[in-house]
């Protein structure tokens, strides 16, 4: 059971505002999915090792090398408001 | 372009008759593109369509010159991309995904990108910020998702084929509600460099097409290990087209009895009795077998799939892309940004994953669902020894009503239910189309494969193909 507090804490984690009305309906909304996914606890899994990655035997390394895609220009025409070469953000002092 | 009539061509056979000079690229792209702008508007299938080709295609391939259409969640350079949400509002691509990279280099021409879920999440395309695309064989129904508009625009031949994504069934259940071929290849395969993330270790990427010929010279052009994407696998590169091959004698295909229980439609039963049968007369063995941990797989999926969609989607937050509500503080222009910009089913994944990844619900929920993945991957294992393949049902009914599901998420859920197991073994599947039902709406059979034998698939699928008309018909609106 997922109650309206936890949907309240879970919108904070999240950094979602929900509205009164809204946590409401997402409680009951996610009870009736977490109801269904505890069927997962009909399982034995205390030996199971849990899956990471299927065909890849090691981690996966390469060189730490610098390459330069020069697209700052249209990486910031993406962003809502820049000035200069930054993303323009609200006063955080 | 005189006689030649490109509905009923393969997209293999349009660039054939292309490099025989009977006809031009640029009169077949004329061709398509007029036919979107004279039908879509019954469909909805595109988000954006490109009067011309940017350039000239300088590649080579035996698809050379052909549109293509492009799920609004692969990046293609200078063209807007929004995985048709709200939140990412007029973005712009700056670089190419490396499947775009290689179309291009194989002298496709982009056409267009078509609609979806939002972030792939659903399977209705009713969680578009856009519109609903609609089901070409009824309009009242919808094409599946979350590629349903791929799919819908295949089906009705407004393009040859098209590319999108799949997760838990996003290219196969709208393959089979559309009546086309839909591939999910092998985890690692494709890369999945500038797809956007939704769950990056079940994302892959693949072809929508009407045919296995087409799917297989695609298939061909987009695999490849890609050091932009290092879960890309290193293997030696497979040439599909080499699959294309009439023979399965003695190829051995299991029928898995938990996909057949209650829940699947009577018409689709029927209808996967003639596949089998089919299969028999072209040589294949047909065994039982048994895959014990299906009934877990919706449970594992959404909450694995969540999590990793919960924390993917935590970039967006009105810095770097899109849209911005603008406030007076940063915390609040965060909430409120997401708050405006994400529909509700993305809100209810991020709530879930963060609920299943947070202190104190972890072990119960995710490392839970890490192990029963294991658990369904080993049955797969297990079953495999004795199969080359395995047949089942795309989806348990047929295109559901536009509406039908979207108040009951869980139900929504469940129409994966057949889908969802090859995503979270990582194995390649496909949907194909295997007859209609008396309402006439398209029914898909779905292969599922060993890892990195998608060759297999094309070959039995190919070998179906041969013997049944059904993927010729068309969609009459």
């Amino acid at each position: 059971m997922v109650d309206r507090k936890t949907v309240e804490y879970i919108a904070n984690l999240s950094k979602i505002e929900t509205s009164e009305e809204e946590s409401y309906f997402l409680s009951t909304q996610l009870s009736k999915i977490l109801d269904y996914i505890d069927k997962l606890k009909e399982l034995d899994v205390k030996d199971v090792k849990p899956i990471r990655h299927f065909y890849l035997k090691n981690n996966v390394y390469r060189e730490d090398v610098v390459e330069n895609y020069n697209l700052n220009k249209e990486i910031l025409k993406n962003s809502p408001k820049s000035l200069e070469n930054f993303f323009k953000i609200p006063n955080v002092l | 372009m005189g006689n030649i009539n490109l509905i009923n061509l393969s997209g293999f056979e349009i660039a054939k008759n292309i490099r025989e000079n009977l006809i031009t690229s640029k009169e077949v792209y004329q061709f398509f593109y007029n036919r979107i702008k004279e039908l879509d508007s019954k469909l909805n299938s595109f988000i954006e369509v490109y009067e011309e080709a940017e350039r000239k295609p300088d590649g080579d391939s035996q698809l050379k010159g052909l549109p293509i259409a492009i799920k609004d969640n692969i990046c293609i350079k200078g063209k807007k991309i929004t995985c048709a949400s709200k939140i990412l509002a007029n973005h712009i691509s700056v670089y190419d995904a490396t499947v775009i990279k290689k179309l291009k280099e194989a002298g496709l021409k982009i056409i267009g990108t078509t609609n979806m879920d939002e972030f792939a999440f659903g399977s209705s395309t009713e969680n578009s910020c856009y519109f609903t695309t609609k089901n070409p064989w009824n309009t009242k129904k919808v094409p599946g998702g979350s590629s349903g508009g791929s799919a819908a625009a295949v089906a009705l031949r407004l393009v040859p084929f098209a590319l999108g994504s799949d997760t838990g069934g996003s290219i196969r259940q709208p393959a089979s509600f559309c009546g086309v071929v839909g591939f999910k290849p092998t985890y690692g395969l494709v890369s999945r460099y500038g797809l956007i993330a939704f769950a990056s270790s079940l994302d892959q990427i693949g072809p929508i097409t009407t045919n296995f010929i087409d799917c297989a010279y695609l298939l061909n052009i987009i695999s490849g290990k890609d050091k932009n994407d290092s879960t890309s696998a290193d293997i030696e590169k497979i040439d599909f087209t080499k699959y294309l091959n009439e023979d399965i004698k003695g190829l051995k295909i299991g029928i898995p009895k938990e996909y057949f229980k209650e829940g699947l439609d009577k018409e689709i039963k029927e209808s996967l009795k003639e596949v089998i049968e089919v299969f028999k007369k072209n040589g294949a063995i047909i065994l039982d077998i048994n895959l014990p941990h299906t009934e877990y797989a919706v449970a594992t999926y959404y909450i694995l799939a969540s999590s990793e969609a919960s924390s993917n989607l935590a970039r967006y937050d009105g810095i770097k892309y899109g849209f911005r509500k603008e406030e007076d503080s940063l915390s609040k222009l965060y909430t409120s940004t997401r708050r405006d910009g994400f529909g509700l089913e993305a809100k209810r994944r991020i709530f879930l994953g963060t609920f299943s990844l947070s202190s104190g619900y972890y072990d119960a929920y995710y490392l839970r669902a890490l192990k029963v993945r294991t658990l369904i991957r080993l049955d797969f294992e297990n079953a495999f020894k004795e199969v080359d393949a395995i047949l089942t049902p795309t989806s348990p009914t047929p295109a559901f009503d536009i509406g039908e599901k979207i108040d009951d998420p869980l139900s929504m859920y469940l129409s994966d239910i057949y889908t969802i197991p090859a995503n979270l073994a990582g194995l390649p599947a496909v949907s194909f189309p295997c007859g209609f039902t008396k309402n006439n709406l398209p029914i898909g059979a779905q292969l599922i494969g060993k890892e990195f034998c998608d060759g297999i698939l094309i070959r039995l699928g190919f070998s179906y193909q041969c013997k049944t008309d059904y993927h010729k018909r068309i969609p009459e609106l």
